[in-house]
């Protein structure tokens, strides 16, 4: 007994249990410097060095180009479709694990997370197998003038499936320390299932919603893989972005890929900054349902 | 408005919540359903209130049956267990929640908001958020929040649970003091006998998903309806017996048995509270169990005296009026003749202590 008890003590001021000498400490430090440099400050600023290497009207030109013009356009109209069905998707599963017991819960989870599991080519495959002109549903849907492959319909089903556990993910955490209390209550005062949810159930999720949100948006405009293998990348038509970057890279138009290159990662890096500050939001918020329900 | 439960019965899993419960609730009561923890009150609460349906049974708000309307129309104000306050809502706007979604006038909110704050002593406290306020206050704005829509009936679940004793104790005065101004039918959770009793009119004592007893405190403390009632309202003595010629020996007392024996020298059990019990230098009236005063305890009214009588293996609790116990002048480790002025029995087979 005596000897648990003293286990419990709390250790004396000054003193840690790891202590290493400073010599490993900083050599430790130094290489993960030296890693993250080479690894990524070295190749973002190069892109951005690079893009800029012939001068502003290069580089003005190189995005007035009428394929990239298009390919942003595309990006833009596909990205927002998909991370809204994505944020629909996600608030649904996430209420379905988090308010509800029914079996196949836990393998309801476990296949949210599926697509991170999955190589974007392969769910690109997927895809062109559904709906192929001899896939399962193709022929039926070109028979009725339905054109889903190689055209933004397939794109925005490649982009949804790659980004759709962001969301999610982010929710159940946060709605399962919250609990179902609040919202019990809501109902108890005459509430009505969307009243319920857009007074109490949205307030108290918007930031982890939110950063749910910012990093599936950021997946899905940089997705390559899956939109490459089902959208054909037809030139001008079905190129997004990445797909576009792709292109010019291999028609030796250096110049052109940097460029475009460099507007995906200034999207990356203002997405990295809006990531921080929701980021600590979010730890704001599943603190305050923990404290709140214990 | 009076509320009826006819029939209830409920099913979580393999676990029965309630089987076939009845519970009548008369206009203007304040009653509490008082039951240990797993015994179905609250769930019988939340299928009062519309959060939970029964699998069988009605439920019926003055004569009409309302088994299958959603809490909204039934109307009634229900304070949770941990208050449940919407945490992002000043306490302003968690009382006016019933109200806005009821798409109500401003005008009459902020009347009614101010109203509520004056009645639960919250004034000037209507742009603090939950977090900032103690249990007790958050308790009374859950209150305050249940009361906005004028519910027909009001329902809490545990309301004085998560607080500490002091507080506790306020509030339950308070509770009875706002039910004597309002007179709005009540039904509260409860697994403290002493708050049921201190704060109710009547008492609905629950276990196992079964009603055990209802009636008012003073008629189940005095009538407990068996053994659970009476072992689970305050401490009580358990003689063990057998039941011979209608007789029962319990120790070296001979009692009568009120109840029909199935068999001669069937063994029974004899049920004393510990003022019921009465101790004697002598046997009186040739009665009494022999035992030596093992501890002696005056506390507040009454001294708690425990005898052991080794004879019998008995360990009794005896509560002693304070002039009795100075009349007396008992010391620990005296040979004592304990002798109870009243035994109970049950009917056999139903609740083992």
């Amino acid at each position: 007994m005596q000897v648990e008890t003293q286990w419990l003590k709390p250790q004396q001021p000054g003193r840690r249990v790891q202590q290493e000498p400073a010599l490993l400490r900083w050599s430790l430090i130094a290489a993960a410097v030296a890693v993250i440099s080479v690894l990524v400050i070295v190749p973002v600023v190069s892109i951005l060095v690079q893009a800029f290497a012939k001068g502003w009207s290069v580089y003005w030109r190189s995005l007035a180009d009428a394929d990239t013009v298009h390919a942003i356009k595309l990006t833009l109209f596909v990205a927002p479709i998909a991370v809204i069905a994505n944020v629909i998707f996600g608030i649904a599963a996430a209420w379905a694990v988090t308010r509800f017991r029914f079996p196949g819960r836990t393998l309801l989870t476990t296949i949210i997370d599926l697509p991170f599991a999955v190589s974007p080519v392969v769910a690109g495959l997927m895809i062109t197998l559904l709906f192929s002109r001899r896939g399962y549903f193709g022929p039926w849907l070109l028979e009725h003038g339905i054109q889903i492959l190689f055209s933004w319909p397939a794109i925005i089903l490649a982009t949804a499936f790659v980004t759709f556990p962001f969301v999610a993910r982010e929710l159940i955490p946060i709605m399962d320390a919250l609990g179902s209390d609040e919202e019990t209550a809501a109902v108890s005062l005459g509430a009505s299932g969307w009243q319920m949810f857009w007074r109490v159930t949205v307030p108290n999720i918007k930031w982890g919603l939110l950063y749910g949100v910012i990093l599936c948006s950021a997946r899905a405009i940089g997705e390559f893989g899956a939109v490459y293998v089902v959208s054909g990348h037809i030139h001008g038509q079905t190129t997004t972005v990445p797909v576009r970057i792709n292109q010019l890279y291999e028609d030796y138009n250096n110049a052109g890929a940097f460029t475009v290159a460099s507007v995906l990662t200034l999207f990356a890096l203002v997405t990295l900054g809006i990531k921080v500050v929701l980021e600590r939001k979010t730890r704001q918020e599943l603190e305050e349902a923990h404290s709140e329900t214990t | 408005m009076s509320i009826t439960a006819k029939h209830v019965t409920k099913q979580f899993g393999n676990f029965t919540a309630l089987t076939d419960v009845n519970l009548e609730v008369p206009t203007g009561t304040l009653m509490a359903l008082l039951g240990p923890s797993g015994s179905g009150k609250t769930t019988l609460l939340r299928i009062v209130a519309g959060l939970e349906n029964p699998d069988a049974g009605v439920i019926l708000h003055h004569d009409e049956d309302v088994t299958e309307r959603s809490p909204k129309e039934r109307n009634v104000g229900f304070v949770f267990q941990h208050y449940a306050l919407f945490r992002h809502m000043s306490v302003f706007e968690n009382i006016a929640f019933g109200m806005r979604v009821r798409r109500r006038p401003k005008d009459e909110i902020t009347n009614r908001v101010h109203e509520l704050l004056n009645l639960v002593r919250l004034e000037g406290l209507h742009k603090r958020y939950p977090s900032q306020l103690s249990g007790g206050q958050r308790q009374r704005v859950a209150l305050a929040r249940a009361l906005a829509v004028q519910p027909r009936v009001l329902l809490l679940d545990e309301p004085f649970g998560a607080l500490d004793a002091k507080v506790r104790m306020e509030l339950r005065q308070w509770l009875r003091r706002l039910h004597e101004e309002i007179h709005l039918t009540t039904v509260f959770v409860t697994h403290d006998q002493e708050e049921a009793f201190e704060v109710a009119d009547r008492v609905v004592v629950m276990n196992h998903g079964r009603v055990e007893q209802a009636g008012t405190p003073q008629e189940v403390f005095d009538h407990p309806a068996n053994a659970f009632v009476m072992d689970f309202l305050g401490n009580v003595n358990v003689f063990h017996g057998r039941v011979h010629d209608g007789k029962v020996m319990l120790g070296n007392l001979e009692v009568a048995y009120p109840h029909e024996s199935r068999a001669d020298s069937q063994d029974v059990k004899g049920y004393v509270r510990p003022h019921e019990l009465d101790v004697n230098r002598e046997p009186a009236d040739g009665a009494g169990v022999p035992g030596r005063i093992v501890q002696i305890n005056p506390t507040g009214s009454v001294a708690k005296v425990r005898v052991m009588s080794e004879d019998f293996g008995l360990a009794m609790n005896v509560d002693l009026p304070l002039e009795r116990y100075g009349e007396l002048q008992l010391a620990v480790g005296e040979i004592v003749y304990v002798a109870p002025r009243r035994v109970r029995f049950f009917p056999p087979d139903d609740y083992v202590i």
